[in-house]
């Protein structure tokens, strides 16, 4: 076990875990934001920059500082090992220089993009960044290229987090995409205009931290947040399939179907194609009860959980889910 | 006539051949570090010579060495990283064309000291010509029973190969060099863990620059405490500098570490000063990378010393008013030379190359470029040098790789020194775009 302190506060972790681990177990608002790392994706993470932070006492044994500001995703913890992240303002200089450097060729499309309300960029730039932008060189755009018919990819919007290559890399085994080029010319692509079409591709669109590869079947339907999510589960034929979703209801129509999400935003389990695509009638599920969004900003200041309950699914919910229902009621829709 | 180490034979006839090289002395330290030697002692050699590494961190070799894990069963690699490709900096060509048996005499010795049975040279793709003369001089050394099994009948066995890298300088960086030599794109690794815990194939692996492994067999052969006598300081031994530019004499020279920069220009062993006889405007000592710095300071450091050709005396100062040695690639400007012009060439460099793994770099290279574009070609605004200087400052220090600050360092030094000359550009656009252009100077515009 490794004691480090991280923002002031210490805790105790299991040898060989990064600092952005460590911080998620103090949880809360001095959590580094994260937009390439993500847990369930082995050798994803120290790319986008925006989890830097600053160490103050690389350990109890040498307790100088890191003289670079270092990946907290990437970085194992040292015993004894001081943490600096939002008490250094140097950090916080940087993250905003990093959400500039990543808005330089976004887009700000919010309005009609499908992520906005689950994008983590959005969230990046509003907790860090800063409303204008130096930037007035030409931007980088993209023609539409037809990767199928299940999933949109819209390169103007990358950001190069590598996360669906490193999905599809670890998860199928018909990986037709990848980074093509190098520096701001690098893009996703398929090889040769390749479609994607593999059972587990749809889970590259939820492994996007913000909207360059949407769901085709849900794209304009509607806007996140005046859906409401509902966890629910069924019995996939597929055994790599964990039939554990989260849909996302509109009225009585299902109008998508995505994995489980953590509070970090990262997918707990997987799920494929059938169970995404072609279950979206209520009959195919066996609902659970409201799903809790707790990161994504929209979605969850105005809990939307409340009004999807109805008899037979608060029947079904674990009591531990009630305590907290009746601790915490959700503000209803028109108080 | 400061010593040759490394190059005294370099002119004779045929010393690309084994035959030739060796009537030169040349496969003396395998068989000494093999017959004589254990592996430690050659590593306490090296530790001994002061030797550092030449591909432009200067980082302690033997010191490098002595980190390399060694894990029982499990194999260990040493990779020659030949991808020089640093704008102004092609030392290691010259070597590898003309003396190949050097490098290959110091990568047996040197993986015999590190417990490598397999070894690597990294070539850059678009040296084919030294590929094959790599190649041909690795089948004669096999001939005579330096490489392959058993050599020398010592029970140790080596394999080298030479693998030809794609072409991007990124794969110069050593981690990357790695990915790139395992078959997959040349991104960088996060470090750590670092390849001499987890490197080729997620073995322990030493990656060493060209003319660092080229130096190891006159310290086996003379001693590393011979060797730590020349230079000066924490520089010891020589160094090959591969001067361009406007120089009367441009070409790769052997120098003591040590000779005063502005020997090295104006003397006859060297330079011989600046073409043309025109004034010294400016030098980028150790590659594109590294600060340049303006003639005033590269020739006496601040506090008005003579700046020598070492480590210590380049870097001394700092960025403020200092540079570093980096891989010798000394670029001297004359009077007539833009500035403003050369940083953004450089910048289009690193703009080009950058991998595109990490935001700062990939974004940042891209908009520094962009910047100095246009102050060059006369759209530039009053605003523009700031946001060029926080921007190199955002990239700097912020990169899973080096890349980042090299493509930093030279847009902020050329700040820092030639501010007057940007303002210019941005200030009187249609004067500094008129073709063959040249800032009048401070004194000529007040």
């Amino acid at each position: 076990m490794a004691k480090i302190t991280f923002d002031g506060i210490e805790v105790e972790v299991p040898d060989g875990t990064t600092i952005l681990n460590a911080a998620r177990t103090i949880g809360g608002s001095i959590v580094p934001p994260a937009m390439c790392y993500y847990t369930p994706l082995k050798g994803s993470g120290g790319k986008c920059r925006a989890c830097l932070v600053r160490v103050a006492a690389g350990s109890a044994k040498d307790p100088r500082p890191m003289p670079k500001l270092v990946a907290s995703c990437v970085t194992p913890v040292q015993d004894g090992m001081v943490v600096e992240n939002t008490t250094s303002e140097q950090v916080l200089n940087v993250r905003k220089g990093i959400v500039e450097m990543l808005l330089i060729n976004h887009p700000l499309d919010c309005p009609v993009c499908d992520q906005a309300g689950e994008c983590d960029l959005q969230n990046f730039a509003f907790e860090h960044g800063v409303s204008t932008t130096r930037y007035e060189e030409e931007r980088r755009t993209f023609e539409k290229i037809d990767i199928g018919p299940l999933i949109q990819l819209h390169m103007t919007r990358c950001i190069l987090c590598y996360r669906c290559v490193y999905t599809a890399d670890q998860l199928t085994e018909k990986r037709v995409h990848g980074v093509l080029g190098r520096g701001d010319a690098a893009e996703i692509g398929t090889y040769i205009e390749n479609i994607i079409d593999n059972e587990f591709s749809g889970n590259v669109i939820d492994v996007c931290p913000v909207g360059a590869l949407t769901d085709k079947t849900f794209r304009f339907k509607q806007r996140v947040w005046f859906t409401k999510p509902v966890n629910a589960h069924r019995q996939c034929e597929n055994p790599k399939c964990c039939g554990k979703v989260v849909l996302w209801y509109k009225g009585k129509d299902v109008l998508r179907v995505t994995a489980r999400k953590d509070q970090y935003g990262e997918v707990k389990e997987w799920i494929c194609n059938t169970c995404r695509f072609d279950k979206k009638e209520t009959a195919d599920w066996t609902l659970e009860g409201p799903a809790h969004i707790d990161r994504s900003s929209v979605i969850s200041a105005n809990h939307y959980e409340l009004p999807v309950l109805n008899a037979s699914v608060v029947a079904d919910l674990p009591e531990s889910s009630m305590r907290d229902l009746e601790q915490n009621p959700p503000m209803r829709l028109g108080n | 006539m400061g010593r040759k180490l490394l190059t005294e034979h370099i002119n004779v006839e045929g010393i690309d051949t084994i035959e030739v090289y060796r009537k030169h002395g040349g496969y003396r330290s395998v068989e000494k570090a093999i017959k004589t030697m254990t592996p430690d002692e050659v590593v306490e050699e090296v530790k001994k010579s002061g030797l550092r590494g030449r591909g432009g961190a200067g980082f302690p070799t033997g010191m490098k060495w002595s980190f390399l894990a060694k894990p029982e069963g499990v194999p260990r690699y040493l990779v020659c990283n030949a991808d020089e490709s640093e704008p102004g900096t092609f030392k290691d060509r010259q070597l590898m064309s003309k003396l190949p048996h050097l490098l290959i005499e110091g990568m047996i010795t040197s993986s015999y000291a590190l417990g490598a049975n397999t070894s690597y040279i990294y070539i850059r793709g678009e040296l084919l010509y030294v590929l094959r003369i790599l190649e041909k001089a690795i089948a004669e050394a096999y001939a005579a029973g330096f490489l392959g099994k058993n050599i020398l009948g010592s029970g140790y066995d080596l394999d080298l190969y030479v693998h030809p890298g794609g072409g991007a300088y990124i794969c110069g960086e050593e981690t990357a060099l790695l990915e790139s030599l395992e078959g997959k794109r040349g991104n960088p690794r996060n470090k750590p863990p670092f390849p001499a815990v987890q490197g080729l194939y997620a073995r322990p692996t030493v990656v060493n620059n060209v003319e660092s492994i080229a130096a190891v067999p006159v310290i086996v052969n003379d001693g590393g405490d011979e060797y730590a006598k020349i230079g000066i300081g924490r520089s010891t031994g020589t160094k090959l500098i591969s001067a361009c530019g406007h120089l009367n004499k441009p070409g790769i020279y052997e120098i003591e570490l040590g000779v005063p920069v502005e020997e090295f220009i104006y003397s006859d062993e060297y330079c011989g000063g600046i073409w043309k006889g025109r004034d010294l405007k400016a030098v980028v000592a150790g590659g594109s990378s590294v600060p340049i710095l303006p003639k005033e300071l590269i020739l006496k450091t601040a506090a008005g010393e003579p700046r020598l050709m070492t480590y210590e005396s380049l870097s001394d100062g700092g960025f403020v008013t200092g540079t570093m040695l980096g891989s010798g690639g000394f670029i001297a400007m004359d009077e007539t030379t833009c500035i403003v012009r050369n940083t953004w060439n450089f910048s289009r460099f690193y703009h080009h190359e950058s991998c595109g793994q990490c935001s700062p770099c990939r974004e940042g290279t891209g908009w520094l470029e962009k910047i100095l574009h246009r102050i060059e070609h006369g759209h530039g605004t009053e605003r523009d040098i700031d946001v060029l200087a926080s921007v190199a400052k955002q990239i700097e220090g912020n990169t899973i790789c080096p890349l980042g600050e090299a493509a930093a360092w030279p847009v902020s030094a050329a700040i820092r020194h030639f501010r007057d000359e940007f303002e210019w550009h941005i200030r009187h656009p249609q004067e500094a775009t008129r073709p063959g252009a040249v800032y009048p100077g401070k004194a000529v515009l007040a």
